[in-house]
């Protein structure tokens, strides 16, 4: 039975993408015809399928490690591009998306990222979950001076001329919830993190956030990502009993901390920017493991705004276009959805595909929620900071009870503050293409 | 800090999932000689089916994961005949040593494991393709035992109790019976045994489906502690291959005395630095260095020792 919902579901899907290619060549011939340039040599079709279409590629994980997290990704851009062709295209072209599956393998994003640049030619770039793999494909973004769009919450600090970090960094995400549990359940507090670049630069922030908000850490811990057994990580957290834990745990092997964190009846409070939001855990997994858990994000499924939960809201939309059982609108999903709005927005204010003017008019500051762009799901306003490159995110504290249901706690706007505030970063000013650290700016983090 | 029950329950933990991870490979890999990459995957085909048996049919959890070992086994029997011993295609019906159409792949350790690294690629996706990029996880059963300001999961007990029996039973069944005896004879000189009236097509099909059965019954009993992916398998193979080469040629004993040893260093270790990497990276050197040291395992150090001390009474 879901066998032939799958396969039903990815008929459709690739006869809407032929479907969407075949309109856009059709409209580039008849175009060409009304406009009547005569040319008609090689030269001139090329400039006319450019001129007609705008060319979005998306390399999205829908196989391999990150299948999970990428493939509502690759369906919100699938979604996002629909709705805006439907309603008459950027500034009346269509978008004609080009989209291959990576499967979560970075010398395949390498290979993919070219093809895409060079033969393909795209307008704009959505491409990867990892910072990992936004770093393997960042060189050959810079080298061709593409305009890319980075959708995953991340640990923060790229400041790169053409990449754009859509998504939240770790210091708006942590610094949603930390702030709340330091308020709520006391001052100390253990940390455990995935044993990488994300997790470690996490941890660095965590302890700065500390710093800033009268905390201390009684204990930290970083875990490779192939461990799912976490027994003595529990009993090394009952034994230095914290007033709440912060969770950086990453991927399909640490969830199982969860589910063993709730049959060891270990109920301390957990904060989190990596739980939930991403891998829908409070799903997957049988309640209670998630209780107790709150998650500092900017988007989740159940984030309680008009334009998300409500009638015809994104999650509407979402599961109209993918009927399926066991499906999640992610974190990255939202990102992916409201920045190809932001492009849009973008393309329609500077009047080109052009890169360098649409990336002028997106430093320019695009916002949404305004009167010519949509809301944004996650809420009211959302604003582009020009200088940085990243957004100024409404973020949520979302905690799950006994039951798995999910509470939305308190809302606020964060701006990106680390490339604004401690770094200095301005690409209107200067052009970078530099990862900083929270290392080399604030002792507490060393 | 050290704590003296902490330490004896992460102990038996990792015993645990060292034990059950080698337990089916120990039989494929150790016994019939099958590099069996794919074996994280037959974990996976029991930890799926468990969860599938108690969230879509209802069943109880015991009565899930007893099915779940049967088919895992079923599933073991199909992948013995058609992949690893070629049986089906070869219309002559009877395997005869070197003049087949199809080459059986044991006792070809590269081959088996290309041929076994492409099954597990294939199960994998198959898996997502079915069910998706996940499916829903079953609660851990049992509650946790409290002791001052720790607590532990039952459960993770009762693994540890499980994988003994197991051990138990595996080492009955190839040393006290009749079938064992046959199995040992027929990994050891095919022609002879055959010559001597054991069916060792059959042999071969039943030793492997007691395999895949293992495996599959690891995959039922961590079903309800790990959260179901179709990539869970990959977090069992390299402890797996790692137990069974340290613990040497006597397979059953051998992957006993190597889940407690390596259970014990990998779980003193976490203990004493506080950190599951040097946990890990402990492990790993243990067994770096039973390699180095005793290229038999242990069990082959084991027979060394009783044979230096045979030959010293036979000197006598």
């Amino acid at each position: 039975m879901s066998d032939d919902g799958i396969s039903r579901r990815q008929f459709v899907t690739a006869g809407g993408a032929a479907m969407v290619a075949g309109l856009a060549g059709c409209s580039s011939t008849d175009d060409g015809g009304d406009g009547g340039d005569g040319g008609g040599g090689n030269g001139a079709t090329d400039t006319m399928s450019s001129a007609d279409t705008v060319k979005i590629g998306v390399l999205e994980d829908q196989s391999g490690n990150f299948a999970l997290n990428g493939t509502p990704k690759y369906r919100a851009s699938m979604l996002a591009i629909e709705e805006i062709n439907n309603d008459g295209g950027i500034g009346g072209r269509q978008i004609e998306p080009v989209t291959r599956d990576p499967q979560s393998d970075n010398q395949r994003y390498q290979e993919l990222t070219r093809e895409f640049i060079n033969e393909e030619e795209v307008d704009a770039l959505w491409a990867g979950y990892s910072s990992a793999t936004r770093e393997a494909i960042r060189p050959i973004i810079n080298r061709n001076e593409q305009l890319y769009f980075y959708t995953t919450q991340y640990e923060g600090g790229v400041c790169d001329e053409t990449t754009f970090a859509m998504g939240p960094t770790a210091r708006q995400q942590l610094g949603s919830v930390l702030p709340y549990l330091r308020e709520e359940f006391g001052e100390d507090i253990y940390i455990i993190a995935a044993d990488y670049n994300f997790g470690q630069l996490s941890a660095d922030w965590v302890r700065v956030l500390a710093d800033e908000n009268d905390a201390n850490i009684v204990g930290e811990e970083f875990i490779p990502l192939s461990e799912s057994s976490f027994g003595s990580v529990i009993n090394n957290i009952q034994a230095a009993e914290p007033d709440f834990v912060m969770s950086m745990l990453v991927g399909a092997n640490h969830a199982s901390f969860y589910e063993q964190k709730a049959s060891a009846g270990l109920d301390v409070p957990i904060g989190t920017s990596t739980a939930m939001a991403q891998g829908y855990e409070h799903k997957r997994l049988d309640a209670p493991a998630l209780a107790n858990v709150y998650a500092g994000v900017n988007y989740m499924e159940e984030v309680p705004t008009e334009s998300n939960a409500g009638d015809g809201g994104l999650v509407d939309r979402y599961y109209e276009k993918y009927p399926d059982e066991g499906e999640y609108v992610n974190e990255e999903a939202e990102t992916n959805y409201f920045s190809t709005y932001m492009y849009k927005e973008a393309v329609e204010q500077a009047g080109t595909v052009e890169q360098p003017e649409v990336i002028e008019a997106l430093e320019s500051g695009i916002s949404l929620g305004t009167e010519r762009a949509p809301e944004a799901p996650e809420g009211e306003t959302i604003e582009l900071d020009g200088a940085t490159h990243h957004v100024d995110h409404h973020m949520w504290v979302m905690r799950a009870d006994e039951q798995h249901n999910l509470e939305a706690i308190t809302d606020r706007k964060i701006p990106e503050q680390f490339l604004s505030n401690t770094v200095g970063c301005d690409l209107r000013e200067e052009s970078e293409q530099t990862q900083y650290t929270p290392v080399d700016y604030f002792e507490e983090a060393q | 800090m050290v704590n003296g029950l902490n330490l004896a329950f992460q102990f038996l933990d990792s015993f645990a999932f060292v034990v059950l991870a080698a337990a089916g490979l120990a039989v494929i890999f150790g016994i019939m000689g099958v590099i069996n990459l794919a074996h994280g995957e037959f974990i996976l085909f029991g930890a799926y089916a468990t969860t599938k048996s108690v969230t879509d049919l209802g069943l109880p959890l015991p009565a899930a994961m007893v099915v779940a070992s049967l088919l895992t086994a079923g599933f073991g029997v199909v992948v013995e005949r058609t992949i690893i011993s070629g049986f089906v295609p070869n219309w002559i019906g009877q395997r005869t040593v070197g003049r087949d159409l199809i080459e059986p792949l044991y006792d070809r350790l590269a081959d088996s494991m290309v041929a076994t690294f492409g099954l597990s690629l294939v199960m994998v996706q198959s898996a997502r393709i079915l069910f998706g990029n996940s499916i829903d996880t079953v609660g851990t059963p049992f509650g946790n035992v409290a002791y001052g300001a720790f607590s532990y999961s039952t459960y993770r007990l009762v693994l540890a109790g499980i994988s003994i029996l197991v051990l138990v039973a595996a080492y009955y069944l190839f040393t006290r019976t009749t079938f064992g005896t046959r199995v040992r004879a027929t990994m050891q000189d095919e022609q002879t045994a055959k010559a001597l009236g054991i069916d060792t097509e059959r042999t071969y099909m039943l030793t492997f489906g007691i395999g895949s059965g293992l495996a599959g019954l690891t995959g039922a009993l961590f079903a309800p502690v790990l959260s179901m992916q179709p990539t869970l398998g990959d977090q069992f193979l390299i402890e797996a291959f790692v137990a069974v080469v340290v613990g040497g040629p006597s397979v059953v004993l051998g992957t006993a005395l190597s889940g407690g040893v390596l259970g014990a260093v990998s779980a003193t270790v976490t203990n004493l630095t506080d950190s599951t990497t040097f946990g890990r990276i402990a492990l790993l050197v243990a067994a770096i260095l039973a390699l180095r040291f005793l290229p038999g395992g242990i069990t082959g150090l084991i027979e060394r020792v009783r044979a230096r001390r045979q030959e010293a009474t036979d000197g006598d």
